[in-house]
């Protein structure tokens, strides 16, 4: 599904992705770990194509297609979301508006014609109840007065209605009490199907006993420096990260 | 970004209204003196008192100077060079609407304003007025039965010269400014409307302006008066063919409230606003003033600008009357080189009047958006209240966003808000918007409307929809 190639990538002129290999298939799930500002959310904006962040070589293929040269609504459309570590207030814009603009953008990349406004809301009423939020909270502006906690799982019931076949979560487990981390991992559970794909970067072990991964990536410095399964995380709940520094010092 | 070519395409696209009609136009010789007022007069049949008003206009007028005091850069208008009466050539007077020059049908066909009944959409009369002339209204019949009169202003001065003696002039005086004694001097048409008393006016009335002679100056009067009890909503739209020269608009709107009326005025403003680099578009000079005397009465002004290459107008509430409430409501959008200096002045005098103004600037490429407003309460205005709040969304970084917020309290009982932002549309909300599919046009446009949607969701339904889009058209190409 999604096949990365030697990534680099840098922001400001500063490199920050040094050669990135990565293979994902439908039906996985794999989870990238790594200590702070070892690229984890450089990884996930640069998939996503944030303006911010400049490729400067290698290559990522998503589902046949040349995904680094897609504009990053097309990579959208194409069925690339991420689950945003900060979500963004958009004041005055209803999260129903902002949704049927994103959901009938698709469709008509698609080539489908848009939802009704019945469909719409039906579809809608289905999906908050993956992630039990408040009903009221559509009618609100995007993300504007959120608690972190509602913050996420707005971002879960945005990956519900579009229902993408890559789905990056950048430490969505972040600022989220225990109740709210259940509810958001287990809405991303709900979702996963043999079609898609999941990629979870976090810090912790604890967002794992939620959603499991196949594989697990260890990155430090820009590079995948160790590849296991879920026993890893354990070990490096145990461990911590320093004797993974030490192994591979620059 | 990679919406380069997005902005390319979209640089070119042109104003959607730019086009003009070749129809015969009867035009008087280029130029202002007061035989060119006594023309106008002459033209129009009026009666007697009629140039009487117009001749003293005239004459303060050639006393008074050209404002600078705004924050725009104006040219000096060169009221010599205007030509003051345009109006289509027609055969014999109009008596019926089928005797509408084809010419001129299609020409409001292709700016979607109905001037056939039959095909008006439901509930809305409508008045269209073509340079200096009114060349239609649709529904007079039926509003007849009601007793509305809903008219060419030309026609209520030869009809109802009482109303008009006892009502014209005394809300916004010629003397009041020097675009008021111009319009004063020299106004061709306009539209006239009187719901009598106990009256709810059972459709919205629409007067729609279209310039579209060339070298021309429009000049349309609208008087509005709302007996005890009474209620209308209003509406106004406005379009003019793209030409490389400025032209000038000076209009006037009076409206007047006996006790406990309602007037709703809804404007969608959308002269040309010129080109891209700011060559031509309309100087759009409008003084709109609301004598609110009536008790418990209340005027709510709407407005939606996104055209003109320069807009100056402050439609304004002149609360006299007990208890009586005004409303003033703003988008104001400017992009490339138009300029802007809108805003609304609340005059309390009776007592317990309250008002509410709510702006929202929009400004992008190298525009100049101002609000500019006052909030005056006099000494024996006892238990006034007045809330503002002016925020600015700035969508580039070389447009220009100022609050110019005056308030004069002269009654230690009055209770006055101000509340103001800025800001931006930052990168990082366009990219939250392009992850979940949404392209940046889109999302500007969304996160526009989002930001202006208090004052759309006063419009009437269809003009709403229309404004919205409007808005969209108006900023595209302006992030970039």
């Amino acid at each position: 599904m999604l096949h990365i190639e030697n990534l680099h990538a840098s922001v400001d002129g500063k490199e920050i992705l040094r050669g990135i290999n990565l293979d994902i298939k439908a039906g996985e799930t794999h989870a990238i770990m790594g200590p702070n500002g070892s690229g984890k959310s450089t990884l996930s904006a640069v998939l996503a194509g944030n303006p911010a962040y400049t490729v400067t070589s290698g290559t990522a293929v998503f589902n046949g297609k040349d995904l680094l040269s897609m504009k990053p609504e097309d990579r959208a459309n194409e069925g690339l979301f991420l689950s945003f570590q900060y979500p963004v207030e958009i004041p005055g814009v209803s999260m129903t508006n902002f949704l049927k603009a994103a959901v009938n953008g698709k469709r008509k990349y698609r080539g489908e014609e848009p939802l009704s406004a019945s469909d719409f809301l039906k579809l809608m009423r289905e999906k908050k109840k993956i992630v039990e939020i408040d009903s009221n909270l559509t009618n609100r502006a995007v993300n504007e007065g959120f608690s972190g906690g509602e913050k996420k799982k707005n971002e879960i019931f945005q990956m519900a209605m579009l229902e993408p076949c890559i789905r990056i979560l950048d430490e969505t487990d972040s600022g989220l009490d225990i109740d709210a981390l259940r509810i958001v991992a287990n809405g991303v559970t709900k979702l996963k199907s043999k079609d898609n794909a999941t990629v979870v970067i976090t810090h912790y072990q604890r967002l794992l006993d939620y959603i499991v991964p196949d594989y697990i990536h260890i990155l430090y410095h820009g590079r995948i420096v160790m590849t296991g399964d879920k026993k890893l995380a354990l070990e490096l709940e145990e461990r911590g990260y320093d004797w993974i520094k030490e192994q591979f010092k620059d | 970004m990679a919406d380069n070519e997005f902005i390319a395409a979209k640089a070119e696209e042109t104003y959607k209204y730019g086009f003009s009609t070749e129809i015969e136009t009867e035009t008087i010789p280029r130029g202002l003196t007061e035989e060119t007022v006594r023309r106008i007069s002459a033209l129009k049949n009026e009666p007697e008192f009629m140039l009487d008003f117009r001749l003293q206009a005239f004459h303060l007028l050639s006393k008074m100077q050209q404002p600078q005091w705004a924050h725009l850069k104006v040219p000096t208008v060169d009221l010599q060079s205007i030509i003051y009466y345009a109006a289509p050539k027609k055969k014999e007077t109009i008596g019926s609407l089928d005797e509408v020059d084809p010419e001129i049908r299609k020409t409001f066909d292709r700016l979607g304003i109905p001037t056939k009944e039959q095909e008006a959409l439901a509930g809305v009369a409508v008045d269209a007025v073509l340079d200096s002339t009114s060349v239609s209204t649709t529904f007079r019949e039926r509003l007849a039965k009601d007793g509305i009169i809903f008219c060419p202003i030309s026609e209520a001065i030869r009809s109802y010269p009482e109303l008009i003696k006892k009502y014209l002039g005394k809300v916004v005086p010629a003397s009041d400014n020097y675009f008021a004694a111009l319009n004063s001097a020299v106004f061709s048409d306009g539209s006239f409307v009187y719901i009598p008393k106990g009256v709810r006016c059972p459709m919205e009335l629409s007067t729609y302006f279209r310039i579209n002679a060339r070298e021309t100056g429009q000049f349309e009067r609208t008087l509005i008066v709302a007996d005890e009890d009474s209620y209308v909503s209003y509406l106004e739209g406005c379009t003019a063919p793209m030409r490389d020269e400025n032209q000038l608009h000076a209009a006037i709107v009076e409206i007047i409230t006996e006790d406990r009326a309602e007037v709703k005025y809804s404007t969608v403003q959308n002269w040309y606003p010129g080109d891209k680099n700011g060559k031509g578009g309309i100087y759009n000079f409008v003084t709109k003033r609301a004598l609110v005397r009536g008790v418990n009465s209340k005027v709510s002004w709407t407005q939606v600008e996104t055209g003109s290459a320069i807009t100056w107008k402050y439609p304004s509430c002149v609360l006299s009357g007990d208890n009586s409430i005004g409303e003033f409501y703003s988008v104001a959008v400017t992009n490339n080189y138009q300029q802007a200096d809108t805003g609304t002045k609340m005059i309390h005098v009776g007592k317990n009047t309250r008002s509410t103004i709510i702006s929202k600037g929009i400004s992008a490429g190298h525009s100049e958006n101002s609000y500019r407003g006052l909030v005056k309460v006099v000494p024996n205005a006892d238990g006034a209240r007045n809330f503002s709040q002016c925020d600015s969304l700035l969508l580039s970084d070389t447009c220009g966003a100022h609050t110019f917020p005056y308030a004069e309290v002269g009654n230690p009982t009055a209770q006055i808000e101000h509340e103001a932002t800025t800001s931006k549309i930052s990168e990082d909300q366009l990219f939250y918007c392009n992850q979940r599919g949404i392209a940046t046009e889109d999302a500007v446009g969304l996160i526009v409307n989002g930001y202006a949607k208090e004052v759309l969701n006063r419009l009437p339904m269809e003009f709403a929809i229309e404004a919205q889009k409007l808005l969209q058209i108006s900023i595209e190409n302006s992030v970039g």
